[in-house]
């Protein structure tokens, strides 16, 4: 793969919490304009890859590249600023403020009032069904519209890459499919998608580029439609093959 | 009623005793209100720090005496209470964010070690300093201000002033906690992954509460001084830290009106139970430690169950 299309790249990356190393000099590269999506073992490192390149674990060794640059050690902020966005797993909306003032709280670190809500405008006409309920408390959203604000929030600072977390887990098939969708309209409008995902083989089916972690480190990559065929892998997950599991 | 409408409610309530309380009282009385008051101020300054911002801070005694002792000198010396008063404020919050910054980069509890040592080192620099404090003759004369040539010299006037300051600062604080900022700031707090993916640095708006509360105790202690009229370093030990946290905590901590219930507890009670002679300090704390059991949130906890146990009976 050509070095000008990849966005993100992780060469010989060792981290871990404390004394424990769980990356064991993991090596990925993530397309630009791809939905990209992880996929692994429970515990295989794969929420810790996302943290270490987040910045909120420290690289004991190797190099993190992001659109060209060196961006090992940076901070959370600075990331965020230059592109990097990332929906931790599970829920992160406050439940008792409304929609609106979840977003803005998203537009904190671009120092400017006037240019969130500049944003959040640009996020509504995204997603109408938020704009609808710009008023109503977050927890009075669906499990779907709840994941639909969180992107909608990263989106504030109009990342090029987006880091989502299991955006999946807790949806009900109809709501993951919605979910899904939201992600191939960002890719679609030229947002750079890496997701990790436990649904794997939903997953992959709209994904672009697949990557496969184990016990920290890549296992296997290739074109999402070739790693849901592979025998193997689906040997490894869901014990049997993906297309039938 | 909703629990919004409630505390509207019992913040009204808490201003119209406040405001008619001081009327049939003889001049100690009012003293003691006046002291309330300014505890009031303190203790919702340590109320962010700590409710808010889940900070021990054992140092609002300190910001409390060096807010007096900036009033004192500036006020003995010349200078307008009215321009003292918000140096003071300005000051404690400089002070606050100075001793803040590396306590709280190194870690979570450091905080509470380094206000407790900042809290001895300026109770010594008070009494050793006598060239700018007075030392242990303390400072006199203390003037008390006028508004708009108006003399708050008389001790209601002089609580009016208490009363009001107390008012701007629970304004200032409900904006603060009300934002959505505020309402999403302690649900952050123990999500460092969380605000990070926002870009939200927990430590700068950590240290940002403990300065702002800082500044609080500053600005009681700027008034405390006229109050008294002459101030020592006596009164600004650790154990007015202590009693500050007392205060939040009692009248429950990362509530609103916690801190006026908990600075009345501890201004008042202990005249209450003067009948007791020497034994309202061991009174006094086992009514405190009954209630930590009953309800650790406080009495404004204690006050909530309550409310939803009335409610919820036909
Ligand atoms: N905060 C943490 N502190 C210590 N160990 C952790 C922490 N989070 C995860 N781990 C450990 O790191 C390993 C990888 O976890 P994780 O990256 O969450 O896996 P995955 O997301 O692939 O399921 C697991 O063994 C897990 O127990
Ligand atoms: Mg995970």
């Amino acid at each position: 793969m050509a070095d000008s299309n990849i966005i993100l790249r992780t060469e010989k990356l060792v981290s871990g919490y404390g004394a424990t190393t769980i990356l064991h000099g993991a090596s990925i590269a993530v397309r630009e304009k791809r939905i990209t999506t992880i996929i692994g073992p429970n515990g295989a490192g794969k929420s810790t890859l996302f943290r270490a390149v987040f910045g909120l674990l420290p690289a004991r060794e190797g190099k993190i590249m992001f659109r060209g640059e060196d961006i090992t050690g940076s901070a959370p902020r600075a990331l965020l600023r230059r592109g990097l966005a990332y929906v931790p797993q599970g829920r992160n909306l406050f439940g008792e403020l409304s929609v609106a003032e979840n977003l803005e709280l998203g537009g904190v670190s671009l120092g400017s009032l006037a240019l969130t809500r500049q944003r959040m405008g640009a996020v509504f006409e995204r997603f109408p069904a938020l704009k609808l309920r710009a008023g109503a408390q977050a927890s009075t959203l669906s499990g779907g519209e709840q994941k639909m604000l969180e992107v909608g929030r990263a989106l504030l600072l109009e990342p090029k890459l987006l880091m989502i977390d299991e955006p999946s887990i807790g949806l009900s098939p109809k709501l993951v499919g919605d979910v899904f969708a939201l992600l191939t309209g960002l890719r679609d409008t030229g947002v750079s998608v890496l997701m990790v995902e436990q649904n794997a083989r939903a997953a992959l089916a709209i994904s672009d580029d697949a990557l496969v972690l184990q016990q920290g480190r890549l296992a296997l990559s290739g074109a999402a439609s070739e790693i849901l065929d592979h025998p193997e892998i689906g040997r490894l997950f869901l014990g049997g093959g993906l297309k039938r599991a | 009623m909703n629990a919004q409408g409630f505390k509207r409610l019992a913040l009204a309530a808490i201003l119209a005793v406040a405001i008619l309380a001081p009327l049939g009282l003889k001049n100690y009385g009012v003293y003691l209100l006046s002291l309330w008051a300014l505890y009031a101020i303190a203790a919702q300054g340590l109320n962010l720090t700590l409710g808010y911002a889940g900070q021990i801070s054992l140092a609002q005694a300190a910001f409390f005496g060096i807010g007096a002792y900036i009033s004192a000198l500036a006020t003995t010396a010349g200078m307008s209470f009215w321009l003292a008063l918000p140096l003071a404020g300005l000051a404690c919050f400089i002070i606050g964010a100075l001793i803040g910054f590396p306590a709280l980069r190194v870690q979570h509890h450091y905080l509470a070690f380094v206000t407790l040592g900042f809290n001895v080192l300026v109770f010594l620099v008070l009494r050793n300093e006598e060239w700018l404090t007075g030392g242990t003759y303390g400072v006199a004369n203390i003037p008390r201000p006028a508004l708009f040539g108006l003399s708050l010299g008389g001790p209601l006037a002089f609580y009016y002033l208490c009363l009001a300051l107390l008012v701007l600062m629970t304004a200032m604080f409900w904006h603060i906690v009300r934002s959505p900022w505020g309402r999403a700031f302690a649900a952050l707090r123990d999500n460092p992954e969380r605000a990070a993916s926002l870009g939200i640095s927990i430590v700068t708006y950590t240290l940002l509460a403990f300065a702002i509360g800082s500044a609080a105790a500053g600005i009681a202690g700027a008034a405390f001084a006229p109050l008294v009229e002459y101030i020592d370093p006596t009164p600004f030990t650790l154990s007015l830290s202590l009693a500050f946290l007392l205060m939040v905590v009692v009248g429950g901590q990362g509530t609103l009106t916690g801190p006026f219930i908990g600075a009345a507890l501890v201004t008042l009670l202990p005249e209450w139970l003067r009948w007791t002679e020497g034994y309202y300090l061991m009174v006094y704390a086992l009514a405190v430690m009954v209630l930590m059991v009953v309800c650790p949130s406080g009495l404004t906890g204690l006050f909530d169950m309550a409310r939803r146990r009335w409610e919820r009976s036909p």
